[in-house]
């Protein structure tokens, strides 16, 4: 499993476990296991009495599992929804960021006397602590200043709060910083050079966030190069070339990707004696929470994070932050609350990235295709952060006989990356999907029969059956670069790698009111996943009332904790807390209604949204109508997370992606005409969102593979692109005819057996796809991303690598 | 990253344009302002035309040149028809349509992404064309009615658009969401029966993060009855 994605999630899961009830009475069920249509059966499980009856398969269920509107789509469509750039309170202030305009430097003075004396300034603050960057083990290496040192153009180093935006632009403005420059260095290569700028002046680390993210601590660390973080698996890796009786090796490049979610990094703050209350746009109102807490060491009661819509994370937010941070103390020196949403350029410079690769595959195998041996060597930048280890596919996708892998992280002076969409897998899997798919031609074996035998994972096997039968595979001509014209066609498949992670934060309340309405209520927050709409839809399927009647209430740390939404876990975390939930308050409701009916609740059940009485002592009656027999006002249940039925039958999620290209040999230009997207979640609890979110994440892999790029101007250290219109991201006329295969496997580990689709959604496998097709194309092999034109045309041998040079 | 493949230079640009572009009414965009009149605290409007002013402004100082009027650089009162209703706001003459909407009017349906006229989540309509509402100024609309998010359903019934966004599950996170109803809305406003192509050009402006692309497409066409081309199998 990914090292970094472990060391992010795992303390969490065991503190929590630890915690657990010990040893509840277990009896056995059977559950569906397996991919219906292919290899559904059932397998006995150990599990909890307490727990909800088996969920039967999708197909034999009302409202799990079936396409089902979006719970909030109306407020959506109508501009109703309220994200928290659009919260507006009673006094409210403009936050804004005075952020350093060089890449390196010590900061010798603030001076902030203009811009507190500009008329509608009400708060100026100068940052003493930023968060985000690695931090030196030895802090002595540095003399203590009371300014953090500049790691990064953009890092933000003082703030104001005035009463318009337009106000806080102009005071921010007057701020007068005096600089002692340094040298820097903005690229990885040159960062890697051992006479090169020093970033850090020793070691450093920087710690990750729920989302994953953040690298190894306690690594090895030669000038800005942070590592290697080193792993072995199998038996010897040289012993596994011995054996081999082919071996292919290649380098590849990818770029720095940023997040660019439409809704920036932010907060609404209003701090008032004895509540801070936050509106954040956040993936995780718990990280938030706890961050707050501890910075300013008030108790958890005192804190309170509202997020209900956010306008997309992809994995840059989590916690405080600084924008965080810095609105709660500028709102408790001004005595109001404060906004402080950051503009798009402070967005692409200082809330996170996708580190760059540059990584090395070696691959061996026998002439059936077995693999003796993988070897990995990367280097990625994720600036003045850590966290570019990209070794998870290569470690978690196939069996080998021996595996080496050593990632490191080169400093630069770039704002921190974060986790985004499965970090390190879309670098990783270009590597080693596109290697796989070199050795299948030079085994003459089928890319998809190859890895039949490679490939343990029981779902993606059946998805390359999927794959198999489909029109755009049979219509690829196997010879690659057979067509004759400048343009060529061509028709790829790669494979992605995600994991069933955990969180065992993850708690809801479910609540039965007199007049029959039901509300659910969680901390957890809705990414535009569609949380809301399955929290809706497992209540449904309990009390046979349709999901839009379902009250869900999210988002809000007032109510039970929530996971955090990174790393895929929401939907795998909350679902089966929420359904035990759902059905331990139908027990109470039925024990509270019972007498008036002269019956017990062991007598009665609930179908098709009637109360029946299996022993026929009343009539069915409507849910609503019993639940006017209530004696109180609404009964109530809560429920937690239990650990998966049986952690001995784990397996991975992921997916096929098969991706046609048309290469136009003579311009470079790459052209997506078609895309299959096969892939498998659990259960798919509402397959129109699931779809949604693998669309996404296709298109957001094209958009990474061909056009995206964080540019940092090497002699200034300045991102050239900090916008949208030159930080170029897929749109309209970018889009493919896209089809998407969902794959519904069981693997009974839960109440619901369902788990997220986020990561594994397309984005892991699409540029390895198309570099895969791009060699069908061509017969050339595109090692490099964005596959702009010069790229294009310099993997054909027509021009330079880089380009031409003026 | 000039080799985007968004611009293709076919014949009309982008559906939604600034409104310098878009419209003949006035010939001043907020970039072509701010570069006139250089961005300071105490800026003020230049405005060449005297038909641009609100009735209310025209009371300023008019200094020299009879059509040249000077506004700000404070407050002034500004009458904006949103969605058929006429409101009065008191804003600095530099206050972006976006601004005066969100800010001043309390309408935060319409979202700001960019603030570069680069990603059609402020969009707005002028008359029924398709504008960014944070490359234009407010003062510069003039007479002319805008068109909100806030106004595409009626009487608290979602447009048939709208329903088919609902149905096709065309938005994740929503925050273009907006924009994108905008723009498909203007576009069946002045072709009924689009294509495709139609489509996918109406909302060649409007970024979506989270890539729910195919389904605004799929909802547009069923709203406008148009059946969703075939799919691949």
């Amino acid at each position: 499993m990914a090292t970094h994605l472990d060391t992010a999630l795992d303390p969490l899961v065991q503190a929590a476990a630890a915690a657990a009830p010990a040893k509840p009475e277990k009896h056995t069920v059977m559950m569906p296991i397996g991919v219906p249509g292919y290899t559904l059966r059932t397998e006995a499980r150990e599990v909890p009495v307490s727990e909800p009856p088996v969920l039967a398969v999708n197909s034999e269920l009302e409202f799990i599992g079936k396409p089902t509107e979006r719970w909030d789509a109306h407020y959506k469509v109508s501009g109703q929804a309220k994200y928290t750039a659009d919260i507006q309170l009673p006094g409210m202030l403009y936050g804004r960021f005075l952020n350093a305009s060089v890449p390196h430097a010590k900061v010798l003075s603030v001076d902030v006397s203009a811009a507190e004396k500009y008329p509608g300034v009400k708060s100026v603050l100068v940052i003493e602590r930023v968060l985000g960057n690695a931090e030196l083990r030895d802090p002595k290496l540095e003399t203590p200043s009371r300014y953090p040192i500049v790691r990064y153009a953009g890092q933000p180093i003082a703030a104001v709060a005035a009463t318009s935006a337009h106000i806080a632009d102009e005071a921010v403005k007057l701020i007068m910083v005096t600089y002692e420059e340094m040298p820097f260095v903005t690229d990885q290569l040159s960062a890697r050079k051992t006479d090169s700028p020093q970033v850090y002046p020793g070691a450093a680390d920087q710690a990750g966030s729920a989302g994953g993210g953040g690298g190894p601590h306690g690594v090895p660390q030669t000038g800005n190069v942070h590592g290697p973080s080193i792993n072995k698996k199998g038996g010897d890796i040289e012993q596994g070339f011995k054996d081999a009786d082919v071996i292919v090796e290649g380098r590849y490049v990818t770029q720095v990707q940023t997040h660019s979610a439409l809704e920036t990094h932010g907060v609404v703050a209003d701090w008032k004696p004895g509540m801070l209350t936050v509106w954040a746009s956040t993936q995780g109102t718990g990280s938030v929470r706890e961050e707050f807490a501890q910075y300013f060491k008030l108790p958890k009661t005192q804190v309170r994070v509202i997020t209900e819509y956010m306008g997309g994370g992809f994995g840059a937010k989590f916690g405080a932050g600084n924008p965080g941070v810095v609105a709660a103390q500028l709102s408790q020196k001004a005595g109001a609350p404060v906004r402080l949403m950051l503009d798009r350029k402070e967005e692409h410079l200082s809330v996170g990235n996708r580190p760059d690769a540059d990584q090395i595959i070696r691959i061996g195998a026998k002439k059936d295709g077995t693999l003796t041996a993988i070897q990995l060597e990367s280097f990625g930048t994720a600036g003045c952060g850590t966290g570019a280890g990209c070794a998870g596919p290569a470690t978690n996708m196939y069996k080998y006989a021996a595996l080496h892998t050593a990632e490191n992280d080169v400093f630069t002076n770039g704002g921190p990356a974060a986790a985004f969409r499965a970090p390190g897998h879309p670098q990783g899997a270009f590597a080693l999907e596109q290697a796989i798919d070199e050795l299948a031609i030079k085994l003459a074996i089928e890319p998809l029969d190859l890895r039949d035998r490679i490939d343990e994972n029981s779902v993606r096997r059946v998805e390359r059956q999927v794959v198999r039968e489909s029109a755009l595979w049979k219509s690829r001509n196997p010879v690659a670069g057979a067509d004759s014209g400048p343009v060529k066609r061509g028709v790829g498949m790669a494979q992605s790698v995600w994991y069933r992670f955990i969180s065992m934060n993850s708690s809801a309340e479910v609540l039965v009111h007199r007049d029959g309405s039901l509300e659910v209520r969680s901390a957890v927050q809705d990414l535009g996943t569609g949380i809301k709409t399955v929290l809706a839809q497992i209540l449904a399927e309990e009390y046979g009332v349709p999901p839009a009647k379902i009250a869900v209430r999210i988002g809000d740390t007032n109510y039970p904790v929530g996971p955090d939404s990174g790393g895929s876990v929401t939907t795998a975390s909350l679902t089966p807390a929420v359904r035990d939930a759902a059905w331990q308050a139908k027990k109470k409701f039925l024990a509270e209604i019972a007498p008036a009916y002269g019956t017990t609740a062991d007598d009665l059940q609930i179908v098709k949204g009637e109360v029946r009485s299996k022993s026929g002592k009343m009539q069915p009656v409507s849910f609503q109508r019993a639940a006017g027999k209530m004696k109180v006002d609404s009964v109530s249940a809560q429920a937690r997370r239990i650990p998966d039925y049986d952690r001995s039958k784990y397996e991975t999620y992921g997916g096929v992606s098969v991706v046609e290209v048309n290469v136009d040999t003579e311009t470079g230009r790459i052209l997506i005409p078609r895309v299959l997207a096969v892939h498998d979640c659990g259960r798919p609890m509402n397959p129109t969102q699931v779809i949604s979110q693998i669309n996404g994440g296709t298109i957001q892999g094209i958009s990474y593979t061909l056009y995206e790029q964080r540019h940092l101007d090497p002699n200034t250290g300045l991102m050239v692109n900090p916008n949208l219109e030159q930080y170029k991201i897929a749109g309209s006329r970018d889009i493919p005819e896209l089809q998407v295969h969902l794959v519904e496997s069981y693997i009974g580990q839960s109440s619901t057996d369902a788990s997220g689709i986020g990561e594994a959604a397309g984005i892991v496998a699409v540029g390895a796809a198309i570099g895969n097709a791009f060699f069908n194309a061509t017969g050339y092999r595109m090692r490099r991303m964005p596959m702009v034109p010069s790229e294009v045309l310099a993997a054909l041998g027509k021009v330079p690598q880089g380009g031409l040079k003026a | 990253m000039a080799d985007s493949g968004q611009f293709t230079g076919d014949g009309e640009s982008s559906a939604t344009t600034s409104v310098s572009e878009g419209t003949a009414k006035s010939n001043i965009s907020r970039r072509g302002f701010l570069r006139g009149a250089g961005i300071t605290a105490a800026s003020t409007a230049l405005i060449d035309g005297v038909q641009l002013l609100h009735r209310e402004a025209a009371a300023e100082t008019i200094k020299g040149n009879a059509h040249v009027r000077e506004l700000g650089p404070g407050p002034v009162p500004v009458t904006l028809n949103v969605n058929g209703t006429e409101h009065v706001v008191q804003i600095e003459p530099r206050t972006t349509l976006a601004d005066a909407l969100r800010t001043h009017l309390g309408m935060t349906g319409t979202k700001v992404v960019c603030d570069h006229g680069a990603c059609s989540g402020c969009t707005v309509t002028l008359d029924k064309v398709p504008v960014n509402s944070c490359m234009t100024l407010a003062i510069e609309v003039g007479s002319r009615r805008i068109g909100t998010i806030e106004g595409i359903a009626q009487n608290g019934q979602l447009h048939p658009l709208q329903v088919a966004f609902v149905k096709h599950d065309a938005m994740q996170c929503g925050f273009c969401t907006p924009g994108m109803v905008m723009s498909c809305s203007a576009l069946l406003e002045r072709n009924p029966k689009p294509t495709l192509a139609d489509v996918k050009k109406a909302v060649s402006g409007n970024l979506c993060r989270c890539a729910t692309y195919p389904k605004v497409f799929a909802a547009t066409l069923e709203a406008a009855g148009v059946a969703p081309e075939k799919s691949i199998s």
